[in-house]
């Protein structure tokens, strides 16, 4: 059995992230079922943006790209048609893969190319300090919002459902096994696979809106379970004071799973000969 | 295809680049670019290549660099307001070192500007449209069967050197079929791949020539690749010392070799006392007007930079030393006129005939001008 720490480039550390910060615990979860699928390390590609998430490639001893700001699943997208046996991943974050890469995501689920795409939401920009994102909540505080988000967020998992995504799923970084059991899960499936990953940023979202550290914020997560992506989207996150009611739609698990034809490019009968 | 046959400058390109290895193409819809793209998807499939259709251009030219990263020799193809949305990637490419081609058929600006007329409007965006300091290839084809030649020389000096090669030419020369025989093979030059132990392979150690080894993902070489600045690990880092240092390598690996990248082809230019600096299409003009002025005895001359970047520094200079005036035309309101006023360093006057209406400039622009300067000089 291959330790995961095997998977990693120990030389590359100490890694840039903040104190708190679960986005190595999602990492650890990663490497968990990579290690469980057996996947040669000499044939996983991954791919990512930039902003926090997105510097995760950088430690894992892989073939990685570190790409543009949102780019990453169209690098992806060249890579897997010109080289189909490797096993590619792009890992990327809320502003990355939903406001300035939002188009790039969308076709690359309409096509359903068989890559699979982490997208680590801790509901801020966390590389630039702070700024609001697309998912940051309604009423929260952000460097660019100082009286509260006026704008609506995004819910990624509705978004990729509609732009055809054949496999979709949400899970929190505060739940390491579900997160490696639905991550082989994605990554088994044959064809486009969205997961979004609930994470946290104590470091801008927490201090400034005053919700506590990395262990707050995730045994808040941990204990609200499904629907805390909702919550994460409601002002009651923001006053922390969490609501009573059951919240609507937004759960975790595995949200679509279908079956349709995979994209392979324009190619020839010679064409996998690559 | 040894026989002559009628072909479009934009099908010559990609026959050139099937002809030179492309496997892969990544694209976007553009006038007046788009033939590229509908004669790559037939030509790729008979050789066991792939063509994508992607979202944008940003998207088109990222999945060139990863098809290229995964060993495939790939290009992309687009025009004035495409070309612009590649600029990212083109510094991406630059940066992390990776081998592709961009074909920039170009079209009246700025913005969506005139889409189905020629312009030279992008000349200097070919060269400076990235931030941050980078080499730059750039060939300017002025005929159809040298848009096949230069496609081919493209993807050469694309692997030779690890970078983006851009191959730009205006509308016209895109649009128009020419009767030309091309050849039934051509010379082709393949990226170093590495060949020593994988464990110990760090992907930007170069040798003398400054152009690292280069593996394709899946080779069993797992390695890092970045646009931020980076050490010879391939990693981010913020000393001073090693970004300074790679930067200093990205521009020395094209420096050096120059003479090997530029070519100028000089026309009548022995006796000339005045010259035409022209390229593209532009440069088929001044070759008939300057044979047109040799017929009125003006001792008339035509410099024909097939390279525009690097640009021909020391062959201006050296032009301008023997010239009493050198006349730059080009299809735009003074780009490359400043890179020759800078290489003629005051030895020849240097006069602009610049037009950027959508309209070409003529033989018969060119002769008065030609005439003109001639009677104005004696």
């Amino acid at each position: 059995m291959t330790d995961v720490r095997d998977y990693l480039r120990e030389w590359a550390m100490p890694h840039v992230l903040c104190p708190g910060c679960a986005h190595g615990i999602v990492l650890r979860a990663f490497l968990e079922a990579v290690e469980q699928l057996q996947i040669d390390q000499d044939k996983l590609a991954m791919v990512a943006g930039i902003g926090c998430s997105s510097r995760l490639v950088g430690y894992v001893d892989f073939c990685t790209l570190h790409g543009t700001h949102g780019r990453a699943p169209a690098f992806a997208t060249g890579l897997k048609l010109a080289r189909p046996e490797l096993k590619v991943v792009v890992v990327t974050g809320d502003g990355d893969g939903l406001a300035i890469g939002g188009n790039h995501l969308i076709h690359a689920a309409r096509r359903n190319i068989d890559i699979t795409v982490l997208l680590l939401n801790n509901s801020i920009y966390g590389m630039t300090g702070g700024q609001a994102a697309p998912t940051t909540p309604e009423g929260a505080v952000a460097s660019t919002t100082p009286a509260g988000n006026t704008e609506p967020a995004f819910d990624a998992c509705k978004l990729m459902i509609g732009a055809g995504a054949s496999f979709v799923a949400r899970v929190l970084a505060a739940t390491p096994i579900e997160m490696t059991k639905v991550m082989a899960d994605g990554m088994s499936h044959h064809g486009f696979s969205f997961i979004e990953v609930i994470s946290d940023c104590p470091e801008y979202y927490g201090r400034y809106n005053k919700v506590g550290g990395g262990a707050e914020m995730l045994t808040w997560m941990a204990r609200r379970d499904a629907g805390v992506a909702d919550l994460l989207a409601s002002k009651s996150f923001v006053n922390h004071v969490p609501s009573s009611a059951t919240p609507p739609g937004l759960a975790t698990g595995v949200l679509q799973r279908d079956m349709r034809p995979v994209f392979s490019g324009i190619r020839g009968v010679a064409g996998d000969e690559s | 295809m040894s026989e002559a046959a009628l072909v479009q400058g934009n099908e010559a390109c990609a026959r050139g680049a099937i002809a030179a290895g492309c496997r892969f193409y990544g694209g976007y819809p553009i006038t007046p670019s788009s033939e590229i793209a509908e004669h790559m998807v037939r030509m790729l499939p008979e050789v066991g290549g792939v063509f994508v259709q992607m979202e944008d251009e940003i998207a088109s030219l990222a999945s060139v660099i990863g098809a290229s990263l995964a060993g495939s020799k790939a290009m992309t193809a687009s025009s004035g307001p495409g070309f612009t949305l590649m600029q990212e990637h083109l510094g991406f490419a630059a940066m992390a070192e990776v081998p592709c081609v961009v074909v920039d058929v170009m079209r009246g600006g700025p913005s969506t500007g005139l889409p189905t007329s020629p312009s030279q409007g992008d000349v200097m965006q070919a060269r400076w449209g990235t931030h941050g300091d980078h080499p730059a290839i750039v060939l300017a084809p002025s005929s159809v069967g040298e848009v096949f030649d230069l496609t081919v020389r493209a993807f050469n000096l694309a692997e030779r050197f690890r970078t983006p090669v851009i191959v730009i030419y205006d509308e016209i020369i895109g649009h128009t079929r020419e009767s030309v025989t091309l050849p039934e093979s051509v010379e082709i030059v393949d990226r170093v791949r590495p060949n020593g132990d994988a464990d110990t392979f760090w992907p930007k150690v170069a040798p003398p020539d400054g152009v690292p080894p280069l593996p394709a993902f899946g080779d069993g070489y797992r390695f890092h690749v970045t646009g931020l600045a980076h050490d010879e690990r391939g990693f981010p880092t913020t000393d001073a010392d090693l970004a300074g240092a790679l930067l200093t390598r990205l521009h020395r690996k094209v420096e050096v070799h120059v003479d090997d990248i530029v070519v100028v082809e000089d026309f009548m230019m022995d006796d000339a006392d005045v010259a035409i600096f022209a390229y593209g299409i532009v440069a088929r003009s001044a070759r008939e007007a300057v044979l047109r002025a040799r017929d009125r005895g003006v001792k008339a001359g035509l410099i024909r930079p097939v390279t525009l970047w690097p640009f021909p520094h020391r062959q201006v200079a050296v032009a301008a030393k023997h010239l009493d005036t050198m006349i730059v035309a080009e299809m735009n309101l003074g780009q490359l006129i400043g890179e020759v006023e800078r290489a003629a360093a005051g030895d020849a006057e240097i006069i602009g005939h610049l037009r950027a209406d959508g309209e070409p400039i003529t033989p018969t622009d060119l002769l008065a001008v030609l005439t003109s300067s001639e009677g104005g000089r004696s």
